[in-house]
Parts: structure tokens; sequence; C-alpha cells
């Protein structure tokens, strides 16, 4: 069984009880345990089920790369699935369930699919759920769905918070071990601006597990020294619990602090934070991983990673059993049995695939009076929920078991790949290292910026350098080399005196034993997450897969939450094997970001709730608010739909705003239009490029509407153009157009008439705007008073200069409702006490707010078109009948061109006119008018649509424009629209003027 | 016309471990033209009483500033009450040269950002480098506060001033207050 050892472990304070739930069982940990520590204490060997077979799984890495202990963290706004036990710290009160079983974690009705297993092969689903085809959709997706997925979906609101942090560095390191800590010294030293992130709480790495000494002191000592010598440096940041999640192109890497993951309760601390680094030059020290080795039953919970097992008994005082087996190819297991012997546990025997073990290591194991075969292997694991012993073969055999061992642990130990994500994520290549047995970052070919120099540098066990001394004199070789890289100064310094145990060289051992028969193989996981099988790369080789990225997807090998990290190098070792190819040939699959998964709402930061986006108001937007207005957004603004009053619908409130404002006096909150200004001696001449009409005509004082198109011809935006003086111009643009526009304006002339005397300047924000309008539109003006706004001095389309009711202001006599209207601008400060005054004198005139809909129905009523309903940006003004808006004078202006090529000019384009139909019911929006036959699909051949539909108030009808086949040619006719239930509504072609076509109300 | 101008969140004033402010009504006056030219440089520093500022700049004396807003822009800042007939000094000056100048003072809001970890509040929202010996007093920087558009400067070694469009002044409040909340310290600079 595991168990807590009574000597400490190296980060626990066994002063400092913790309790925690797994399952509902009440469990005692300490300060300074990982859940994986603590469950392993309390002997919950048996931490979830594996995703295809439900086969009972235990804890079997120590860190990042644990593939098995994924747990349901927390509850309601704070539940979180697939968290790994490994890298979650305990806390007081952590409260975790295990996933993926039913009804419970010892008896779990899906371990029925391990005895289907022959059944369920590599490509299964791919097979299997081919025929017949409509059982995809109502049999097969459902079923899959149900049982597909580990942890549950969180269904609550987060609690947490979250947020970014910019920081801008010289030199990024990632990863706090020996390595990286030496690498912040040379560049701290050198006076470089340095960040280092070390992913768990702590500094040094796994040094301090495996011994050694630096400088003629223990490991943990001179970490110690290193991080007081480094906090002393104003010019270097250590973060621990910020692990390095990704790099990406022009030096841009991100980081992922759990801030208090550990402690949830800490007060109002930011769950995680998003790191945002911008640095001249990235170090990746990211260390190693090590790998499984592949033998029948190796997934058995008290199977683990050798080393794994050696951080649990030293850094947690945890036992993993009692007896443990150790199988290897390596000498770095041989730490493990020296360690658990010291401890006082027993190591029946090292099964070392190796046909000779003759290493300091060895020896001393060997001193120590453990057994250690050589040329062995593991030929079978024995146990259900755990470990019971295992039995031992002939590496080199088929696996006829010599002999058995009873144990309740293995601890094994495949070799070790170095962490080469940080290298691999912005393209660095990879070299396969023979007598290494593992991938490790070329040098020849590094991962290149926008100067094309290396932007990252892999150092220590991260760049292959697996030994202490070996690994020491990397980082200070690679540390000058990055210092330099970061822009800094670096002499040649000699690596320091490193004392560590020489070690003999690795065997790869990709099948254990070498001749499995195929029910050992069929046992031997690959990846422990996925279920998949040294047997099903095998088949995926047979059924052609030779690419390693399609191999992955076939048996889905590598890709549970780990990503590979035990699975990746083991898998494409067997399929090289088994397609006769050299590993090298076969390479690895590609490393993307981020390194582990990290949670979606730090990438999301503070824009959640509230925040979520930006909201842009009006300055009347308050009064809106306090008067009941129906919010609509258009773009980011938030504009009154409407304002209902007590007991009104919606739809009810609309068709009194129309008919208040066509009758009385109605104000419309008109903030948002874009207003930009265009000024300079080639003002006129740049918008009679800009707009189709002329501009350059226009008198001081006056105003004209004008449209706006893209080279291409499509119309972009409309407004009215307000001439200031003679270089000056003030263009309004719709509300959505104001940035866009303002930039279409500012492009033009930075990249294409840059000797054009024009600035331009968007003073939207500036001024808020209301309309004034209805038939008592101007006894209210008059009533405040200040200016002449008689139609002889302020006739239609004119604007000036004055003051109303005491407000500096700018009014222009522009109409879109059809009626008399005053559209006034004040400066956005007293935007909100010249509404007020507006109301407040309109009162005896019959004042109301109107919104954006009774604004729609008005123009509707009034035939304007509407950019964004009657355009679609495949709509030129031709098609909306707006021929006298485009000049013929002009020799160009945008769009101008593109006009005139045949497709534009066909007379059977979709062109604007009203429609009614014949019972005065209002048409559906968007509907489609069918003609006669049908397509070469079989479809019913359309000849227009509708662009915009009301009921219009004033006319008590439905009223509608449209886009219709030679429409204008067809006044009078009627044409069927087809509804999608198959219905057909039939309507008249009328002129989409259908109020005052004199314009008799707005010119009085 | 109201006496009082009304700025977008009437001085909205929040402590957290950086305090956060709304500055109320503040005089702004949009330049542009040519800043290679010695004579428009001379025109708007007699007109202002400041030198002309140098790229990513703003310079001060008193309660008027000068800021440089892009190449080819500038920015004054002045009382609210001053700025119309500031700009039409300025206007003044520039009589003959091609420019523009327009009172914007209602266009945006301006806030205060204080406290000895100002910089890591504006850290958390604009990509910028705020460290000391990167970003100091008179530094400029027009970039993004989240998400939208905004400019910041450093008025001394502890306060930033920082502006954006009036409409937004709500979105940028909420989140200078929000990434000035307790708990949120980060300890970098």
């Amino acid at each position: 069984m595991s168990t807590r050892l009574t000597r400490a472990g190296r980060l626990i304070d066994p002063t400092r009880p913790l309790e925690f739930r797994f399952n509902g069982k009440r469990l005692r940990g300490f300060a300074g345990d990982t859940l994986a520590s603590a469950l392993l204490a309390n002997d919950q060997m048996l931490v979830g089920r594996s995703f295809k077979y439900h086969r009972p799984r235990g804890i079997v890495a120590s860190g990042a790369e644990e593939p098995n202990a994924l747990v349901n963290m927390g509850a309601e706004g704070r539940f979180e699935p697939n968290q790994r036990a490994t890298t979650t710290e305990l806390f007081d009160g952590l409260s975790a369930t295990s996933q993926n079983h039913w009804p419970s974690l010892e008896y779990d009705i899906g371990a029925i699919n391990t005895h289907l297993a022959r059944f369920l092969p590599a490509g299964f689903y791919y097979k299997m759920f081919i025929h017949p085809r409509p059982f995809w959709k109502h049999v097969y997706e459902p079923f899959i769905r149900q049982s597909a997925g580990l942890g549950r979906a969180p269904k609550a609101r987060d609690a947490d918070r979250y947020e970014h942090f910019y920081a801008h560095v010289d030199l990024l390191i990632i990863g706090g071990g020996v390595a990286g800590l030496q690498a912040a010294l040379t560049a701290g030293r050198a006076g470089r601006r340095v960040l280092v992130i070390e992913q768990t709480p702590h500094w040094g790495g796994r040094a301090p597990v495996d011994g050694g000494e630096i400088d003629g002191q223990p490991t943990e000592a001179w970490i110690g020294d290193a991080l007081a010598a480094l906090s002393e440096m104003a010019n270097v940041t250590l973060r621990n619990r910020t692990m390095g999640a990704g790099i990406y192109d022009h030096g841009y890497a991100l980081g992922y602090e759990r801030v208090s993951d550990h402690a949830p309760d800490g007060g109002d601390a930011p769950r995680h934070r998003l790191w945002r680094i911008r640095a001249r030059h990235i170090l990746s020290a990211t260390g190693a991983i090590e790998r499984p080795l592949s033998f029948a039953g190796n997934d058995l919970p008290g199977v683990m990673l050798a080393a794994a097992m050696r951080d649990y008994l030293v850094d947690y005082g945890v036992s993993p059993g009692d007896r443990t087996v150790v199988v290897t190819n390596n000498d770095d297991a041989y730490r493990t049995a020296i360690a658990l012997k010291e401890a006082g546990l027993e190591v029946p025997v090292i099964a070392d695939a190796r046909d000779h073990a003759t290493g300091p290591l060895a020896e001393r194991a060997r001193g120590m009076g453990i057994r250690v075969e050589t040329g062995m292997g593991i030929a079978a694991v024995k146990g259900g929920k755990r470990v019971t012993g295992v039995a031992l073969c002939a590496q080199a055999g088929e696996g006829a078991a010599r002999e058995y061992v009873a144990c309740d642990a293995v601890a094994m130990s495949g070799g070790w790949s170095p962490v080469v994500h940080f290298w691999s994520h912005c393209g660095g290549k990879l070299t396969w290292d023979r007598a290494g047995a593992m991938f490790r970052p070329d040098a020849d070919h590094p991962p290149t910026g926008q100067d094309g120099l290396p932007m990252v540098t892999a150092a220590g066990a991260a760049n292959g350098a697996m030994m202490l001394d070996a690994c020491m004199a990397d980082a200070v070789a690679q540390a000058r080399l990055a210092t330099i890289a970061a822009g800094g100064k670096a002499r040649k310094t000699a690596p320091p005196e490193v004392e560590c145990a020489a070690e003999q060289a690795i065997e790869p051992v990709w099948i254990m034993p070498q001749g499995a028969p195929i029910e050992a193989r069929s046992k031997m996981w690959l990846d422990f997450q996925n279920d998949v099988k040294v047997s099903d790369v095998q088949l995926a080789a047979r059924e052609g897969y030779e690419s390693v990225e399609h191999t992955k997807r076939y048996t889905t090998l590598g890709m549970a939450t780990d990503q590979g990290k035990l699975s990746n190098i083991n898998g494409l070792a067997v399929l090289s094997d088994a397609l006769n190819a050299e590993i090298p040939a076969t390479g690895t699959t590609t490393f993307r970001p981020p390194y582990t998964p990290i949670s979606l709402a730090s990438l999301g930061g503070e824009a959640h709730g509230e925040l979520f986006q930006p909201i842009r108001k009006t300055p009347i937007h308050d009064w809106g608010d306090a008067n009941g207005a129906d919010w609509e957004p258009v773009g980011l603004w938030r504009r009154a739909y409407a304002y209902p009053r007590d007991g009104e619908t919606v739809e009810q409130a609309v068709a009194r705003e129309v008919t208040n404002t066509r009758e009385n006096l109605g104000l419309l909150d008109a903030s948002t239009l874009g207003k930009i200004i265009v000024q300079g001696p080639d003002a006129g001449r740049f918008l009679d490029m800009l707009y189709t009409n002329m501009m350059s005509t226009l008198k001081p004082g006056r105003c004209r509407y004008g449209l706006m198109c893209s080279e291409n011809g499509f119309l972009i935006d409309d407004g009215v153009v307000a001439r200031i003086d003679d270089q000056t111009f003030l263009c309004h643009t719709t509300t959505g157009g104001a940035e866009r526009i303002h930039g279409h304006m500012e492009e033009w002339l930075q990249t294409e008439w840059w000797d054009w005397k024009v600035y331009t300047a968007n003073v939207t924000e500036q001024f808020a705007q209301i309309a004034v309008v209805g038939p008592n539109a101007r006894k209210l003006l008059e009533k405040l008073g200040g200016m002449d706004v008689s139609p002889e001095a302020l006739p239609f389309m004119a604007w000036a200069d004055g003051q109303i009711g005491g407000f500096d202001i700018r009014a222009y006599r522009i109409s879109f409702s059809g009626e008399l209207s005053y559209e006034i601008a004040v400066p956005a400060s007293q935007g909100r006490a010249f509404w007020d005054a507006l109301m407040t004198a309109g009162q005896e005139f019959g004042v109301m707010a109107y919104g954006t809909e009774a604004l729609h129905i008005m123009r509707a009523e009034k035939g304007f078109i509407m950019i964004g309903d009657e355009t679609d940006g495949t709509v030129i003004p031709q098609d909306l009948g707006l021929d006298w808006a485009i000049s013929r004078k002009k020799d160009d202006y945008l769009g101008k061109r593109a006009q005139v090529r045949s497709f534009m000019a066909n007379p059977e384009r979709w062109k604007l006119v009203g429609l009614e139909t014949l019972d005065g019911s209002v048409l559906p929006d968007g509907i489609y008018a069918v003609g006669q036959g049908r397509n070469a699909n079989g479809q019913a051949n359309v000849i227009g649509r509708v662009t915009s539909t009301y009921h219009s108030p004033t006319l008590n009808k439905g009223i509608a424009m449209g886009l219709i086949q030679r429409g204008p040619e067809r006044m009078g006719e009627v044409v069927e629209f087809a509804r999608t239930d198959g219905g057909r509504i039939p309507a008249r072609i009328v002129s989409p003027v259908f109020l005052d076509p004199e314009g008799e109300r707005q010119n009085v | 016309m109201s006496d009082i101008p009304a700025s977008a969140l009437n001085a909205a004033r929040y402590a957290g471990y950086v305090t956060v402010a709304e500055m109320g009504p503040q005089g702004m006056i949009t330049i542009r033209g040519n800043l290679r030219s010695t004579r428009f440089r001379k025109a708007v520093a007699d007109a202002t009483g400041l030198t002309c500022p140098k790229q990513r700049r703003i310079e001060r004396k008193g309660d008027i500033a000068l800021a440089w807003m892009s190449p080819d822009e500038l920015m004054v800042m002045c009382p609210h009450a001053d700025a119309p007939a500031l700009a039409g000094a300025v206007m003044a000056a520039l009589e003959g040269m091609h420019s523009l100048v327009q009172v914007m003072s209602d266009a945006r809001a301006m806030f205060s950002i204080s406290g000895a970890d100002a910089r890591e509040v504006l850290a958390k929202l604009a990509p910028v480098d705020l460290s000391p010996d990167a970003f100091g007093p008179g530094d400029l920087r027009r970039t993004r506060l989240a998400q939208i558009a905004a400019a910041f400067w450093m008025e001394d070694t502890e306060e930033f001033r920082l502006i954006c469009f009036r409409s937004v002044a709500g979105y940028a409040y909420g989140v200078l207050t929000n990434a000035a909340r307790p708990g949120g310290e980060v300890g970098y600079f």
C-alpha cells in the first residue's frame, strides 16, 4: 500500500495538517502536498478510469505530464473538470471527485469495454459508424457524444476573476530549474531585464531530488544561494506558479500564472493571470520528462515512472508501496531503487533490460544488497485495481515468464525526453540523438525571429544535456548566447564545479519483451488517457498509416489532455519499427501551444460580465435609461429602439412615436451619427472623389446628401455633407460608419493622394446631436429663441450657427423623416442639458422622444434607403434609383469605373421598388420573390427580395421596399413571395415613396 | 446653456490599490499640420507658450499641456472654458499654413490613475512597456486599453493621465477600477 513515511518530505510542513475530500471521503494531507501526493499518502491508488475501456488508473507521474489523475475540482461557480492532481496544490477544504466512471470509481459498468477491447481497435469509430448513413445523425452521434469526454462541463457561471498582464523583457527564461537559474544569473549580471517563470511553486526543478553537488555544495544549497543572488538584482523577476504556455512570432510568449488556485479563499485575488510577454530573446530551460516502458499491464495502478516515485518519496515523504520492482533501460532508475532502500523500503529486484549494468549507480545498488537482473524485463503485471506482482522474462525473448515476483508497486523508466515544446512552437527543428535515445533541439535549425536570427535558446536537460555536470555546462554556455541575443554582453566563463554520478549509456527499449506476442502487445499502453496500445499503432501501420500525424489522429495517440507528453516518443518509435523506418524518418507530431491546457477564462481576462465588451453611450443615454428605453445595439453603441410607457408593448410605443412625430413633435438622439471634418485647399476635390455626386460646388451654409462607394462600385455609406467654409466640410456618416469612413478617408489620403492638402478629424463625439422633428418643430425652437429658424433664414438643406435657449448650437435643416426637421448639434458636455431644455419647453407642443424603429418606419414611408438594409455590399447606387446622386460631370470618383462594367450596367439587375401586399399585411423581412420556372438545382427561380418591411402607423398598412428584377419597369405588377412553409404572398410593385412624394411636409 | 459642462462620469472616483478618478471637464484642442516644419512648430509654441513635444512626449506648463499624438497631430490641453479662445489663437498663429484646428474637449474623457503601483494597473490593460526605464514622466503613448483606443502619459512618477472617447468612458472606468481592485497586486515593477 502507499502511505506517508515518518521521515518528512522536503516540501511538506508536517506541522500544518489539511483536510480535503476525495469522492466525498474525508482525507488528510499537509501543507506543501499536491493533491496527488496527499491521495497517495492516504493509499488512494485508484484515482480514475481511462477514456475508452474505463480501466482502473492510478497516478503515474508527479508533474504536468500526468495522464491519469484528472479530477473534477470544486463545486458550483468554482467547479472545473480535468484538473491534474499532480499539479494541484492541496489546500484546506479542497474537494475533488474522480471522472469517467458510473456508478462509482470502484465499480464501473463501462469497464466491460476492456473485455470488448478486441472489438474496439484503432479507427473503431471510423470503421463502425459509416453505414448506414442516416444512423450517424440519429443513433451513433448521440451515443458517442454521451460517452465522450472525461469530466463534466461546468454549469454555473465562473465565480472567479481573471486578468492579463503585459511584460516587456530582454530575456524570458522558461523553467526555474538549476539551468534556468544559472541562465538568470548570467543574464542578470549582464544587466538584462530578465523574467524567469516556473510552473511549480518551487525553484530548482528536480535537482534536489536527484542529488549531486554544484560548486562544492548540495544542489539545494546552491539553489538557495542562486535565489538569494537573483532577488538582489532589480532587473530580474522570478515568478513561480507561472507556466510557459506558448511562444509565438516576434518574441511574443504567454505565461499562465495560477495566482490563487492554491488559496481559493485568500481574498479578492484573480484566479489566473495571463502574462503576455514580449521578449527580445527566450531561453527554454524546461527540463525533461521520463518515458514509460511498454510492457503488458503497464497501466495498472501502482505502476509509476521511476523518477515520479522518487519525487513522492523525497519531496512528500510518501511511499507508493512497500515492495517495489524497478524496471529500466538506463541508470537513472537506480536512483529510485537506492532512495527506496534508504527509506527502509523493499526493492526485491531491479530488472534492467540492458545486457549489463556496471555503472557506479548500479554498483552502489548492488552494494546495498539490491538484486539486479540484467537482460530482463517484465512479461506481465499482475493485479486488478492495483499491482500485486510481476512476471519477469528475458528482454530478448517472447515473454516466457522466468519468475514471479510479488510486489505492490512498479517503478519504470524508459529514458528521458527533453521538453522541446518551446523550441518547437515557432518552428525549431529537432535532431534524433541516437546515443541518448531522444529528440533534442537541433542547434543548426533554431526557431528564427523577424530578423532571421534565433529567437529561442534551449539550455540544460531541455537541450538534451541530461547529467547534472553536462546540464550546468550547457546552461552556462547557452546563457551566454542568450544574453548576447538579448542585447547584453557576456564573456565566456567556466561552468561551475559539479559532482554527480557517471551513468552508463541507455539502451532503447520500445517493446518489452522485444518479441512480445499480440496478447501482450494489446495490453501495453502507450497513451494511458486515451487507451492507445502498442497493438493499435501497429494495426494502423498495417492499414497503411505511414505519417505520424495521420496515425495520431487515427488511433488518438497523444490527443488526450496531456497531449502525448508520455506517449509521443514511445508511439512513434513503435510506428517506426512497424514501418521498418528509422525514428528520425518518422519524426514527431507537431508541438503546439499551450504546453498544458490553460483556462479559457484566463484568455478572456477581464472581458466578462459588465466588461465583456465596451458599450458606447451618448451624452443623453442616462435619460433613456431613466425613461424606459428599450435598447438595441448599433455597432458598439446602444440606441433606444423605442421608449415604451406604462403598459405599452414595444410595438405600441413605436406606433405612438411615429404618429406623434408626424402630428406633433418628436425628439431623436442622433448623437451616434458620424461627423468628420474634412479641411484644406484640396478638400472639395477630395470629396468629389469620395462621393458619387459633386461636393466641391456646394455653397458654404448649405447641405447636400451624398453617396460613398468602394472602388468596386458598391455603396458603403451615405449621409449629409455640410459646407462650413471655403476649405471646410463636415461629413455626416451612418452610426456604424464613422470610424470606418474616417479610416477610409485617411487611407486614400495617406496612400494614394498623399500630396493633396487635406486634413480630417473625427468629431463624432464632440457633439451631441438632437433631431427636432414634426409640424411643431419650429414652434419649439422659436419658443426657446436665440436665432432665426424661419424658412427664409434657414431653408431646407441649409445650416446655421447660433444660439437656441442660450446654448451654442449648429442647426442643420435636414430631414430623414419627411417632416419639418432640424438636427441640432451642441457640445457633448451640454447635450443632456439641451435635451432637457427641449423636453421641458416642448411639453406644450406634445413633444415625445422617439427611437430608432420609429426613425426607420418614417424613412421607409418616405422611401429613403438605409445602408445595411437596402445595401448589403453588393448593391450599387443605380440599383436603388439614386442615379440623380451620381454626377455625370466628374471625370472620376471612387467606384465610377466599376459601375460601367457590363455586369453592373445589366438591365436585369434587381432594382429598388416599393411593395404592398394585396391585403395590407406586413411582408416578412428578407423574403424572396419567385419568378417562372426552376433553376438547374430544381429550385424556384428568384427575382428579388424584400429589404425593409414595416407596418406603417401613418398609412395603417404594411409597406415594404425590395430589390426586384427590372423592378421600376414593372410598376403595378403583382409578384409572389415565397414563405418558408411553401405558401405564397402576392404583393404589388409600387413607388417606394409611400408618403408625401412632393415633399410638402418638410418644406414648410 | 448650462453653466456647468457635464463630463462623461461626473468626476467618479475609486480608491483601490491604485486610485482611479475621472477628471471632469477638460479643454482639448486637436491640431493637425506639418510637425517637421520649423515655422509650424514655432507658431504652435508661440500660441501655447510651450515647446513642441518630441515623438511620444508631452510638455506641460501650469494648466496648459501640449502632447504629441501622431507624426502630423498635436493636442493642446487647457481649462475647459479656455479651449475656444485658445483654439482661435492657435488658428490665428497658423494662418496661411495648411492645418486643422478643432476644439475636441467634449469628445473625450480624462482619467487620473495614481499611486505607487499605477504602472501595474495600466500594464494589465495596455500592451506597452511600462517599466520605469522605458516609460517615465512626460512620456506618452497612444495605444489600446483592453478593447478601446486610448492615450496615456505620465504626469509624475506616481500618476498617469489617460484619455479615451467620451462614449466609452464607462468602459474605461470599469476596466481601470477592476484592474485596481485590491487582491490583484502583481508586484512586477
